[in-house]
């Protein structure tokens, strides 16, 4: 058993080493804040009130913003370092697609704006480099980091708002409508094993079978599948009550159940995670000072 | 009896799902889709930077004495990357593509000779219009490499299913056939080390551009 778990450990192991290794490059941060500074420029208090700020912005206008500092992007240059980043975040909401990216590598003494593809009418590439240039770039030369996040946050956020972007969903929002095709056999296939049981019990194996048929392809049209696939629900409703009979697949599901092992969930903290929808298709500008 | 002929039907209507998923056919659908929505938008970026060019053009004319080799070279490239039909059937013709290709990438070779000459003219570096210009036609670089990378990962995902085994059947029973990738062409020039020299600034031809 422990030299299993051994083998299980050395293949995450690899799993986690070989794309690292592949290509040296700087690794993208898990994306853990609203504000995440690598280099300890900011100060606790200047860090709470950024990431209050855009957090305010979220709640009342959408966008999700992200400010990232690192040392430096070696060997890549700012643009694919932040688009990699971008790329693996996905920040925005999932709808929208709406998020905004700063990246600061302060060793390099360069900046980039990431822009997603639905803001980048609202941020185009010139005014990302005005941002850049007549916000962030004066403070960054006196050495005031978080003034020129700040000013440069602001500017950013004034160009968003004139966009009309679709209001946030209020927390816990309803749920989207039409269940993921996996989710919905399974809850079917989970009546048809109840209701097949139940049916045949009561009125006998054929009637019961055909009953549930029935009722196993009305509810998969009624969660939203199509004509045929509701029609292929009915028949393998069929099979399973009328030719298998309910009893025979459950000892075959408690065989199989036997081995299988339970996955883990992925942790979020600090409250905040990524849309998910923000799609990034390198717009944006970078600058240096 | 009863019971093992119950799980035989079981089995049997499992593994021909299984097998029937297997095949790939759907994979194709949707990566052949796929691969075309990526080339689409690889063309949209390069149109993107056709467009932007007349505009840089125009801009960099007003200098009266800029070199006019640079600016030449930059017109017929477009001109040049321009007159291929560029069509989404194009990720289907490896040697239309190709030259495609290498038409973009005269085109960016040409671009950027322009911009690094165009430091050289300081009336062009205070020339808000320009620097304006300067700054869009780096997004649209940006752009099209994110799009042509976007393209080169979907394509190999696409190719990986034309070539392996289960669903290589597939592709030949259907005529999936391998699809064009990107590649870089100078791989010599770009692998050797650039050449700098701080010898004479104030000339801005160098040996390969004049003729």
């Amino acid at each position: 058993m422990r030299a299993l778990f051994a083998l299980f450990g050395f293949w995450l192991a690899l799993l986690g080493v070989l794309p690292a290794q592949a290509q040296d490059v700087l690794a993208v941060p898990a994306l853990s804040a609203r504000v995440i500074d690598q280099t300890a420029t900011l100060t606790d208090p200047q860090k709470a009130a950024l990431d209050a700020k855009l957090a305010a912005f979220e709640a009342q206008a959408g966008p999700q913003i992200v400010l990232l500092l690192v040392p430096a992007t070696a060997p890549e240059d700012i643009a694919a370092y932040a688009q990699r980043v971008a790329d693996t975040w996905k920040i925005g909401r999932r709808q929208v697609g709406d998020g905004l990216l700063l990246v600061v590598a302060k060793n390099d003494r360069t900046v980039r704006i990431e822009v997603a593809k639905a803001l980048e009418g609202a941020v185009p590439d010139l005014a990302a480099r005005q941002i850049i240039d007549q916000a962030i770039v004066p403070a960054f030369r006196n050495a005031d980091y978080a003034g020129g996040l700040n000013a440069g946050v602001d500017r950013l956020m004034a160009r968003v708002r004139g966009e009309g972007l679709p209001a946030p969903a209020a927390r816990g929002g309803p749920e989207p409508r039409g269940m993921p095709l996996e989710q919905m056999g399974l809850v079917v296939f989970a009546g048809v094993l109840l209701a097949g049981g139940l049916l045949s019990a009561v009125v006998g194996r054929p009637a019961g079978s055909a009953l549930t048929a029935v009722a196993a392809g009305g509810a998969a049209w009624w969660l939203g599948a199509g004509l045929l696939m509701a029609a292929g629900a009915a028949v393998a409703a069929i099979v399973i009550v009328g030719v298998i009979g309910v009893g025979n697949v459950l000892q075959l599901l408690l065989m199989m159940s036997g081995r299988g092992g339970g996955g883990g969930g992925r942790g979020g903290g600090g409250g905040f995670s990524s849309g998910g929808g923000g799609d990034f298709g390198g717009g944006g500008a970078s600058g240096r000072w | 009896m009863r019971r093992a002929l119950a799980l035989l039907t079981l089995s049997l209507t499992l593994s021909s799902t299984v097998l029937l998923s297997g095949c790939g056919y759907n994979d194709f659908q949707s990566l052949d889709e796929q691969v075309k929505a990526g080339w689409s938008e690889v063309l949209n970026q390069y149109q993107r930077r056709s467009d932007l060019i007349p505009n840089i053009v125009a801009t960099v004319k007003g200098e009266a004495s800029f070199e006019q080799d640079t600016l030449t070279k930059v017109i017929e490239a477009r001109s040049k990357a321009t007159s291929i039909q560029a069509t989404p059937e194009l990720v289907n013709n490896p040697e239309a593509f190709a030259k495609f290709q290498s038409a973009q990438g005269e085109l960016t070779g040409a671009l950027s000779r322009l911009m690094v000459v165009s430091e050289q003219y300081p009336s062009l570096k205070a020339n808000a219009a320009f620097q304006d210009l300067r700054v869009q036609l780096e997004g649209t670089e940006n752009r099209i490499t994110v799009a042509r990378n976007r393209y080169i990962k979907t394509v190999a995902d696409y190719n990986v299913k034309v070539r392996s085994v289960p669903t290589n059947f597939t592709a030949m029973i259907f005529g999936y056939a391998v699809k064009p990738s990107f590649t870089v062409q100078n791989e010599a020039q770009i692998s050797a080390p650039p050449a700098v020299s701080f010898d004479k600034p104030a000339a801005p031809t160098t040996p390969a551009a004049s003729k």
